[in-house]
């Protein structure tokens, strides 16, 4: 650190822009300035801070369109930054993309060498590659919600907090520091809460918004622990790790990064502490879509693809754990999702399951730095390139998701069935993001799904055998969900009662647009853009592990197709009836909210909670209570001896008198 | 003389007795003022003048005391010391 | 200079004599604030500024000096902007209006008295000044058992005041006897060296308890529920918002300045005393059911981390002590003006028997949120600046003792989200089923005026800390420094070292 940003900083806050803390980027950042990027970050909270404050006397429409004409600046904006980032900037000696700077202020000091709380822009692929998710699919969601939120109460509110929570991974994702990050991420968490609790009558909402608040929450307390340990032992919380402080802290920051990770954790749903995510399906489903499927669950994976290289350098270790937790994630996950019979639920599972990939896919890395050859790194590309596919279909999905509950009031697969028929584009465009979450070609889960499968091989072939069957199981629920909905049996007293019927064109359009980007990523040379050390990256599809999991993926969804297309589903029924007691588990998700449950309300509440508080009424109260008592009672006690009769007081007076006279005449 | 006052103030029930002993003591105390006068420094007069002053005071105090107890008489109709002791807390 | 329009506005205690003096009280420390960041950005050094001073008994060395630091400038804005908005949370009061309001007034002139005075023994006096008045104020207009509440207020703090009196004293001799001064005596014979070790190590845990007291440490605490609870409104958000502070700044200004060594050799009992005070508030305030029970225990978890922030002995961390008392002060202030006002209309504190009220008085529900979400740190807002603040000082400490002490008081942060939570989930969210209530109105102008100013202060202070951090750590860098110089031992007492 130069000393200018090292020293207490009293100046009141001047710009230093860059702080130098990445020597490359204060060279070009001069030449391209990017500071229109600040408004990415102002005019949702603008908006929110206008939607917020004056909402009620806005009409409904108006505060849509206000929301979503900022989003639509910010999208465009975000476009305009990938561009001029992406093919504007001259490429460093070593043909990488450099990390430029527009923004960094001292916002708070700590006056401690090296530690001060910044904040500001950081412009690199991964950042720009999340804008773009962000910006693109926080405006679906917003152009949707206008169809799906119609006639609601709370309207505004609703676009208030969308923008609020625009605003914050927006922040989270460009921060230039891992304080900032922190910050953002709070934010998000808040912005969660707020969603989920949006339909603050009903009690199922308020207790999801209360354990999705509450358990994000204990993660991050101990992201804030791993931030403070990393603060102290590498004397900075920035992201330039060629100080030569993180060489210094090398022995603390496996530490600190586990701990990070379990903050990252619970963001991103990793077991054991997913529990909040499909509880969190009560919000309103658009933000389902974009909360909850495609931006904020992935801040943990995001955050581990932030701290990247010292994971490599440091932690090699602790990151293959990342994997084996991922792992498991994924495939608990993704047995889950086959039991369920509430559709969000169903693809919360997928969503959990789908996260677990990416993370997967970090934790198998071994080596920072690429060559064209060896893939020691494959996993980091892949991870973000399927953090950016998925985003797309998955919000696809559940936008997908809510289209039909919109149409039949109810999230309950029962209540569905032969919706083919009604919903025309609401059943194609489900079907190709079923296809691409299966990993069929050439839509584009496809392709990041083996770059993700490939990199597991690399790292060993158990991991990679393992997450091929997840893939597979993957393919299975997600089409037993598409004929559950669409195909099967048609429950036709509900629909003679109420016939479903497309959505209107607000709600369609971002399921098109969604669509054809679905159809089309697959082909961005996504390696080009976004690798570990930013430099291109060629990526090659592994025939063998393409044909496998192509091969693994169709004979998945036939089975799908085999056991649940049918009016009747004998086959599905049967084996749910000889495993009956998995299924059950399954279905209850293995019991593990019950046991959280237990531990909070029976051992946190009962037995640290109540006796804390009852310790404090009639222990500590009570001592004092007693002292106050005590001096009352002895001077109760006491006054006895003034009696009123004057002959006593002249005779006590008397004698001690003499006594006195008795003392002073033999002392 | 002196120690028959004691005596009485410590067990005569009646305020009036004991303010009899009350100057029974005062008495005695003038008496030795002069007496102690006369016989250690009788160049001088303090203890004289000392026991005037006495007498002086005593006939003062003597005259609040009754006032005191008539109105003591005329509220509880007796004057009994044990009786009195409505102000002790 | 503040005290003399304060006495005047003392005379009519009738509202338009009240707000015209809170708000000159308020513009008064607008315009301090400004002059002493002019000044200090001119580079006028000393340690305090627009100090004065005259005898006022003489042969006890005793002046009436006041002056202000960084520190105290901080408080004093917070206290003028809690008695502004505390007027008018009390706009309603209906039975002895001029005497709340005379009582009210002598309340905060003990508290900015407090605050400015350099004197030891006029920082006592005004110490209890601000004491007294608080027993009437909970015994005639408060709610519930309020004698009881009032009597043990009182008795607890006289207590404690009763320590401190000892403490002052034992320093006074100790440093020679030759002033009541803080500073001058911190600046003795050479600075480090002003009292004898083995008398700071008597003097040390009186003037820490006594002050701890009011600042609410475990277990000198218990006065603090049932003292809450107890008040009307504004005496509640004084009490709370600046009060308390008083303990914090007492411990850091006297128990801590004056004799570092002693800080050093026994800190860590208190260490454990206010971490302790930390996470058991925390716990303590989750199953509670009366609101104010709630939030007066989160003040004891909140005001333990102001004292476990001090005693932590460096720069952030004492910065990111005042910076929880500012932030803390409002925040409770919020809490406590919401609560009176949600109790003013259903009659009932009992979160057993208040659900859905968001439908019904939107705007302090509202309110109620966002000091929640304040409360529990939520970015944006001053509670977290203060708490990361405390949190990476207090980890500098390069022992384990202060590190593992720092990760428990981190746990209290996801204790804080369960108790505000359950809150607001039980009574605002959901739908109501009291009849009675659904008739209710929202907030008045009066109401709105000073929630609104709360949470303006709130945001204020989260959105921008920069300066308000700068100009605190003017104050307590010569404190630390001082703390510093004296001690390069580590404690030797300290089985955990």
């Amino acid at each position: 650190m130069p000393p200018e940003a090292s020293t207490p900083h009293r100046d009141q806050g001047t710009p230093h822009r860059g702080t130098g803390t990445r020597q490359r980027a204060n060279e070009i950042s001069n030449s391209i300035t990017m500071d229109y990027t600040i408004f990415i970050l102002l005019l949702p909270f603008l908006s929110f801070l206008l939607l917020g404050v004056f909402g009620k006397w806005f009409s409904h429409k108006a505060a849509g369109l206000i929301g979503t004409a900022v989003l639509l600046a910010v999208a465009a904006m975000s476009y305009y930054t990938a561009y001029e980032y992406f093919f504007m900037t001259p490429r460093t000696a070593e043909g990488a993309l450099p990390a430029l700077m527009p923004y960094n202020y001292t916002w708070l000091p700590f006056f401690v060498q090296g530690l001060s709380f910044d904040m500001g822009i950081l412009l690199d692929p991964i950042s720009v590659m999340m804008l773009i998710v962000i910006s693109t699919v926080s405006l679906m969601v917003h152009i949707y919600s206008f169809g799906y939120m119609h006639g609601e109460r709370g309207f505004q509110r609703y676009y208030a907090f969308l923008s609020l929570f625009t605003m914050s991974m927006l922040g989270l994702v460009v921060a230039t520091n891992i304080f900032q990050m922190y910050m953002f991420w709070e934010l998000v968490g808040v912005s969660s809460y707020l969603l989920i609790g949006f339909y603050y009558t009903s009690p199922a909402a308020i207790a999801a918004s209360k354990k999705a608040f509450i358990v994000t929450r204990f993660a991050d307390m101990f992201f804030l622990v791993g931030i403070l340990i990393y603060g102290y032992y590498c004397h900075s919380f920035g992201f330039d790790f060629n100080q030569a402080g993180f060489a210094l802290g090398a022995s603390m920051l496996p530490v600190a990064l586990f701990l990070m990770f379990i903050g990252g954790a619970g963001k991103s749903a990793m077991f054991p502490l997913h529990i909040w995510l499909p509880d969190a399906m009560e919000g309103p489903t658009p933000v389902s879509a974009l909360i909850h499927a495609a931006t904020m669950v992935v801040a943990g994976v995001f955050q581990i693809a932030r701290l990247f290289p010292l994971w490599i350098a440091y932690a090699p270790s602790t990151l293959h754990i990342v994997a084996w937790v991922g792992a498991f994630t994924a495939f608990y996950a993704a047995a889950v999702a086959c039991c369920q019979s509430d559709i969000k639920r169903v693809l919360a599972f997928s969503t959990i399951s789908q996260i677990a990939f990416m993370m997967v896919s970090l934790g198998v890395c071994t080596e920072y730095t690429t060559g064209h050859e060896h893939v020691g790194s494959l996993g980091y590309m892949a991870s973000m390139f399927h953090l950016f596919t998925h985003a797309m279909f998955k919000a696809l999905l559940f936008l997908g998701a809510g289209c039909i509950i919109h149409a039949v009031h109810s999230n309950e697969m029962s209540a569905m069935g032969g919706l083919r028929k009604y919903m025309p584009i609401t059943n194609i465009t489900f079907f190709i993001a079923c296809l691409a979450i299966s990993g069929i070609p050439p839509f584009s889960g496809f392709f990041s799904k083996d770059e993700i499968l490939t990199a597991a091989f690399a790292y060993s072939p158990a991991m990679g055998w393992v997450m091929t069957a997840i893939a597979a199981m993957t393919a299975f629920y997600m089409f037993r969900l598409y004929y559950g909905i669409f195909w099967g049996t048609e429950n036709k007293e509900l629909h003679a009662k109420h016939t479903p019927h497309e959505a209107p064109l607000t709600m369609t359009f971002p399921l098109m647009f969604l669509a054809v980007v679905t159809c089309v990523a697959g082909f961005i040379p996504f390696g080009h853009f976004v690798s570990a050390d930013s430099r291109i990256y060629d990526i090659h599809l592994d025939p063998h592990v393409a044909c496998t999991s192509i091969i693994i993926a169709v004979a998945s969804i036939f089975l799908a197709t085999y056991m649940y297309m049918g009016e009747r589903q004998p086959k599905a029924d049967a084996l749910a009836e000889k495993f009956g007691r998995l299924h059950r588990w399954a279905y209850k998700r293995f019991y593990l909210d019950e046991v959280y449950q237990y531990v909070t309300h029976r051992i946190i509440f009962a037995h640290i909670s109540k006796p804390i508080a009852w310790f404090d009424r009639h222990i500590v109260d009570g001592f004092f209570d007693f002292l106050a008592w005590g001096t009352n009672a002895l001077s109760f006690r006491i006054r006895g001896l003034q009696s009123g009769s004057v002959q006593q007081y002249a005779f006590v007076f008397l004698l001690g008198t003499l006594i006195l006279l008795a003392v002073m005449a033999f002392a | 003389m002196m120690f028959a006052g004691v005596f009485g103030f410590l067990t005569r029930r009646s305020t009036l007795a004991i303010l009899l002993s009350v100057e029974l003591m005062l008495n005695a105390t003038d008496l030795n003022f002069a007496v102690f006068n006369r016989m250690l420094h009788p160049e001088g007069y303090e203890g004289y003048f000392f026991s005037l002053f006495s007498i002086a005071i005593s006939a003062a105090e003597s005259a609040i005391a009754i006032a005191i107890m008539i109105n003591i008489y005329r509220m509880k109709k007796h004057i009994q010391a044990d009786g009195l002791e409505e102000m002790k807390w | 200079m503040l005290l003399g329009l304060w006495l005047a506005s003392n005379v009519k205690g009738v509202r338009a004599v009240m707000v015209a003096g809170s708000t000159a009280l308020l513009a008064l420390s607008v315009y301090l604030t400004y002059i002493f960041l002019a000044d200090r950005a001119a580079g006028v050094e000393g340690e305090m500024l627009y100090t004065a001073s005259f005898d006022w008994f003489a042969p006890l060395h005793i002046k009436y000096s006041v002056g202000v630091d960084g520190i105290s400038v901080a408080m004093l804005l917070l206290s003028s902007v809690i008695v502004f908005t505390g007027t008018f949370a009390s706009w309603q009061l209906k039975p002895l209006t001029k005497e709340y309001f005379l009582w009210f007034t002598l309340l905060s002139l003990g508290v900015f008295g407090f605050f400015i005075s350099v004197d030891m023994f006029a920082m006592f006096m005004f110490y209890e000044i601000a004491l007294i008045p608080m027993y009437l104020l909970i015994g005639v207009w408060g709610s519930g058992r309020k004698e009881y509440a009032a009597m043990k207020l009182t008795l607890m703090l006289m207590g404690g005041s009763a320590f401190l009196m000892c403490g002052i004293f034992g320093i006074f001799y100790g440093a020679g006897g030759q002033t009541m001064n803080i500073v001058e005596i911190a600046n003795h014979t050479g600075g480090a060296h002003a009292i004898p070790f083995a008398q700071q190590c008597l003097w040390f845990p009186l003037t820490f308890i006594g002050f701890g007291v009011l600042g609410a440490l475990f277990p000198f605490h218990t006065w603090s529920p049932d003292g809450h609870a107890s008040a009307p409104t504004a005496v509640s958000m004084l009490h709370a918002g600046v009060l308390m502070k008083l303990g914090g700044y007492g411990c850091f200004r006297i128990a801590m300045y004056l004799m570092p060594e002693a800080a050093n050799e026994l800190g860590w009992i208190f260490l454990i005393l206010t971490g302790i005070s930390v996470v058991y508030g925390a716990f303590s305030a989750c199953v509670q059911t009366d609101l104010k029970y709630i939030n007066a225990y989160s003040s004891v978890s909140h005001c333990g981390l102001v004292l476990f922030a001090i005693l932590m002995l460096n720069e952030t961390s004492c910065t990111g002590a005042v910076l929880q008392m500012l932030s803390h002060g409002l925040m409770t202030a919020l809490f406590f003006a919401l609560i009176g006002m949600i109790y003013g209309r259903t009659h009932t504190r009992d979160i057993r028997e208040l659900d859905g009220l968001m439908r019904i008085m939107p705007f302090l529900s509202c309110g109620y949120i966002i000091a929640g979400l304040a409360n529990l740190g939520l970015p944006g807002f001053s509670g977290f600046i203060a708490e990361m603040t405390i949190f990476v000082g207090s980890f500098q400490n390069a022992d384990t003792f202060h590190r593992v002490l720092t990760i428990a008081a981190c746990t209290s942060i996801v204790i804080t989200a369960v108790y505000i939570l359950r809150v607001v989930g039980k009574i605002l969210y959901g739908t109501c089923k009291n009849e009675h209530h659904l008739q209710l109105t929202d907030a008045t102008w009066d109401e709105r005026f000073s929630v609104i100013c709360l949470i303006l202060a709130v945001a204020a202070l989260g959105m921008a800390p920069l300066w308000v951090s700068n100009m605190i750590s003017t104050g307590v860098e010569p404190i630390v420094n001082h703390i510093h110089a004296a001690t390069v031992t580590v404690s030797s007492c300290n089985p955990f070292l």
